[in-house]
C-alpha cells in the first residue's frame, strides 16, 4: 500500500522504526513495521485492541526489547538499556502506575528525582506542572482521593517533569468522561503548540481526529496505512455517508439504488458511501419508515473499512 | 540488542529516598514495632529463659540470645520488607514499572530495594541494640561495630528477598521461603544456642547458610569478645551479597522487561 512518510527537508526524524519486529511464544504481535516521527508533531497510532500499538509503544519506551528491525530515538539506538534517550522522554502509560504511597505533589518530586533532577529545579516546576494539571489545590492530598480524570492528568504532569522533547502517551483519555477528556485534549494540543513532540495509542476516532497531524492506522501487528487524517479519508472512503437504520432489519441495499456508491452492514444499521448522497437521499425521502443520517465521511469509516467490521476483544 | 548485565548507577539512591520518604509516614507506627519487639524478646527470652539456661559459655544467656536475636532481626527486617514491599511495588502497584519508565533501569530499582531492605535492617537493629543496651545486653565497648554487619546482614537476605520475589507468582509462595530457608535459618543457625552444639554433619549443612555468619560476627562484637575468622564470615556473607544482586537482577528483568 502506498504510504505517504516523506520527512521534511529539516533535519533527521526524532524517531525511526525500520522493520520493527516483536514475537510473544511464537506469535507475531508486531510484524516488520516501519515509520518515521518528525519533531513537533503528534503521530497517533491507532488499530483495535490488540493490533499491537502497546506493544509497538512499550518498544519505543524501552520496557520490552525488540525481536528485531532497527529503532532510534533522538538518533540513539533505543533498546531497554538506554538511559540517554529515557531521559528525554516522558512516559503516560495506560495502566496507571502513580505512587499510590505518596502524596500528589510529591508525585511529581520523587519523580523528577528519578530523572536526576535537583531539588531546586524541581520545586520551580512544581506549581506550574500542578497547574497544568488543574490540582493546585490537591498538592498534598493523597493520590487515592483523586478522581480518575484528575489521576490521568497527575501522570500527564508527572511525564513533563523532565521537561521531556518527547511524550508518548498509551489511551490517554481511555475510561475518562467527557469533560475530562476535553481537558486532556486541551492540554496535549498545548504541549504541541510548546513544540513537543507527541506519540499517542488510540483507538478513538474522535481523538485521533482532535489531535494527530498523522496517523499510523495498525492491525494484526502490521500497517494498514499511514498518513492525514484527511489524506486517510480521502484515500480510503468516499466523502459522503448515509447512514440507514430500518425498523426490524435494515433494508435490503438492492432496493434502494446506490449506484455509483458502496455498502456496508453493522448490526442493524446500513452504510451507503457515495460521491454524491443526493440522489439517493431523495429516493430515501419516500421511505418514511426509515431513520436517515447523512454526514461527511469520517475517520471512523476508514477505520471499519481498512480494520474490519468483526467484533474485537 | 544487547544483552550484558545491566549495571546500576547512582539513580538507586533516589529510589532508597523515596522508600525512606514512604517509610516516614508511617514511622510511629514502626518505631514501636522496632522498639517494642526486641523489648518483649529480650525481657521474655533473656530473663524468663535465661534463668534456666544459665550461661552459654562465658556469657550469661541475656547477652547470648540478644546477639541472636539482632542477627534473626537483620535476617527477618530485610527478608519481609525485599518479599512483601518488593512483591507489592512490583506487581500492585506497578511502582516499578513508573521508575523504568525514567532513565532508571532494573538494577537500579534492584539495588535500591536491596540497599533500603538493608537500611530497613539497621533501624531494628538500632532500636534492639538500644534496648539491648539498656538491658545490659551488650555489654562490650566494640558492641556498636555489630551494626555494620547488621547492615551487611540486610543487603545479604534483601538480595536473597528480592531473588524470592522475582519467582513468585503470588504472595503464598512466600511461605515455601519461610518454611523452607528462613525459619530453618532462624532455628539452626545459632540464633538461640551454639551451632556447636549440632551433629557434626549438621554443622558442616549450617555453615553453608548466611545466617551462621551473622551470628559468627555479631555475638563476639556484641558481648565484647574477640570474632573469630572474620575474614571468612565477611567474605561469605560477600559472596551471598554479591551473588544474590545479580540473579534478582536478571530475574526481575526477565520477568518485567517483555
Amino acid at each position: 500500500m502506498e504510504q505517504t512518510d516523506t520527512p521534511p527537508p529539516d533535519g533527521a526524524p526524532l524517531l525511526r522504526a525500520r522493520n520493527l519486529v516483536k514475537r510473544y511464544q511464537g506469535r507475531t504481535v508486531v510484524d516488520h513495521i516501519s515509520f518515521t516521527v518528525q519533531r513537533g508533531e503528534c503521530f497517533g497510532l491507532l488499530g483495535p485492541n490488540g493490533a499491537g500499538k502497546t506493544t509497538t509503544l512499550r518498544m519505543i519506551v524501552g520496557l520490552t526489547p525488540a525481536d528485531g528491525g532497527e529503532l532510534t530515538l533522538f538518533g540513539l539506538p533505543m533498546h531497554p538499556e538506554q538511559r540517554a534517550a529515557r531521559q528525554r522522554m516522558g512516559v503516560v502509560s495506560q495502566e496507571d502506575n502513580l505512587d499510590t504511597d505518596l502524596g500528589v505533589a510529591e508525585n511529581l518530586r520523587i519523580y523528577g528525582r528519578y530523572f536526576g533532577l535537583p531539588g531546586a529545579l524541581i520545586e520551580e516546576r512544581l506549581e506550574r506542572l500542578l497547574r497544568f494539571a488543574q490540582l493546585s489545590d490537591r498538592a498534598g492530598q493523597a493520590v487515592g482521593t483523586l478522581s480518575g480524570g484528575m489521576r490521568r492528568r497527575l501522570v500527564l504532569a508527572r511525564s513533563l517533569v523532565a521537561d521531556p522533547e518527547l511524550v508518548v502517551l498509551d489511551e490517554p483519555t481511555t475510561g475518562l468522561d467527557p469533560q475530562a477528556r476535553h481537558l486532556i485534549w486541551q492540554r496535549l494540543r498545548t504541549l504541541r503548540d510548546d513544540g513537543v513532540t507527541l506519540l499517542l495509542t488510540t483507538h478513538y476516532m474522535d481523538e485521533a481526529a482532535r489531535l494527530c497531524d498523522r496517523l499510523l492506522v495498525m492491525d494484526h501487528g502490521a500497517i494498514l496505512d499511514l498518513g492525514t487524517p484527511r489524506e486517510l479519508i480521502a484515500r480510503h472512503v468516499e466523502p459522503e455517508v448515509v447512514e440507514i437504520t430500518g425498523q426490524g432489519d435494515p433494508p435490503d441495499p438492492a432496493t434502494l439504488g446506490n449506484p455509483d456508491g458502496r455498502q456496508e452492514r453493522m448490526g442493524d444499521t446500513l452504510y451507503c458511501y457515495t460521491r454524491d448522497a443526493a440522489p439517493l437521499m431523495e429516493r430515501l425521502s419516500r421511505r418514511p419508515d426509515l431513520a436517515v443520517l447523512m454526514r461527511p465521511a469520517n475517520l471512523e469509516d476508514v477505520f471499519l473499512k481498512l480494520t474490519g467490521r468483526e467484533l474485537r476483544d | 540488542m544487547p544483552r550484558f548485565l545491566p549495571r546500576p548507577t547512582l539513580g538507586f539512591i533516589q529510589i532508597v529516598r523515596r522508600h525512606f520518604l514512604v517509610w516516614r509516614k508511617t514511622s510511629a507506627a514502626s518505631l514501636v514495632g522496632n522498639l517494642g519487639e526486641p523489648l518483649l524478646y529480650l525481657t521474655g527470652m533473656g530473663y524468663g529463659l535465661g534463668r534456666f539456661v544459665g550461661d552459654i559459655g562465658s556469657l550469661p544467656y541475656l547477652v547470648f540470645v540478644a546477639a541472636g536475636i539482632l542477627s534473626a532481626s537483620s535476617m527477618n527486617t530485610a527478608t519481609f520488607e525485599a518479599l512483601y514491599g518488593g512483591f507489592t511495588r512490583m506487581t500492585r502497584q506497578n511502582t516499578y514499572h513508573a521508575m523504568l519508565a525514567t532513565p532508571l533501569g532494573v538494577a537500579d530499582v534492584v539495588l535500591g530495594e536491596v540497599v533500603w531492605a538493608a537500611v530497613k535492617s539497621l533501624f531494628a537493629g538500632l532500636a534492639i541494640f538500644l534496648v539491648g543496651t539498656l538491658l545490659g545486653a551488650f555489654p562490650g565497648p566494640q558492641a556498636w561495630l555489630a551494626l555494620p554487619v547488621v547492615f551487611l546482614a540486610g543487603l545479604v537476605f534483601g538480595g536473597i528477598g528480592m531473588v524470592v520475589t522475582a519467582i513468585s507468582p503470588g504472595y503464598d509462595f512466600f511461605l515455601y521461603y519461610f518454611t523452607l530457608v528462613s525459619t530453618p535459618m532462624f532455628l539452626f543457625c545459632g540464633v538461640f544456642y551454639p551451632v556447636a552444639s549440632l551433629p557434626e554433619g549438621v554443622q558442616t549443612l549450617v555453615a553453608a547458610l548466611p545466617l551462621t555468619h551473622v551470628v559468627a560476627l555479631i555475638r563476639p562484637l556484641g558481648s565484647g569478645t574477640p570474632p573469630e575468622d572474620v575474614m571468612v564470615h565477611l567474605g561469605a556473607l560477600l559472596l551471598f551479597a554479591l551473588t544474590a544482586y545479580p540473579i534478582a537482577v536478571l530475574l526481575i528483568k526477565r520477568r518485567i522487561i517483555v
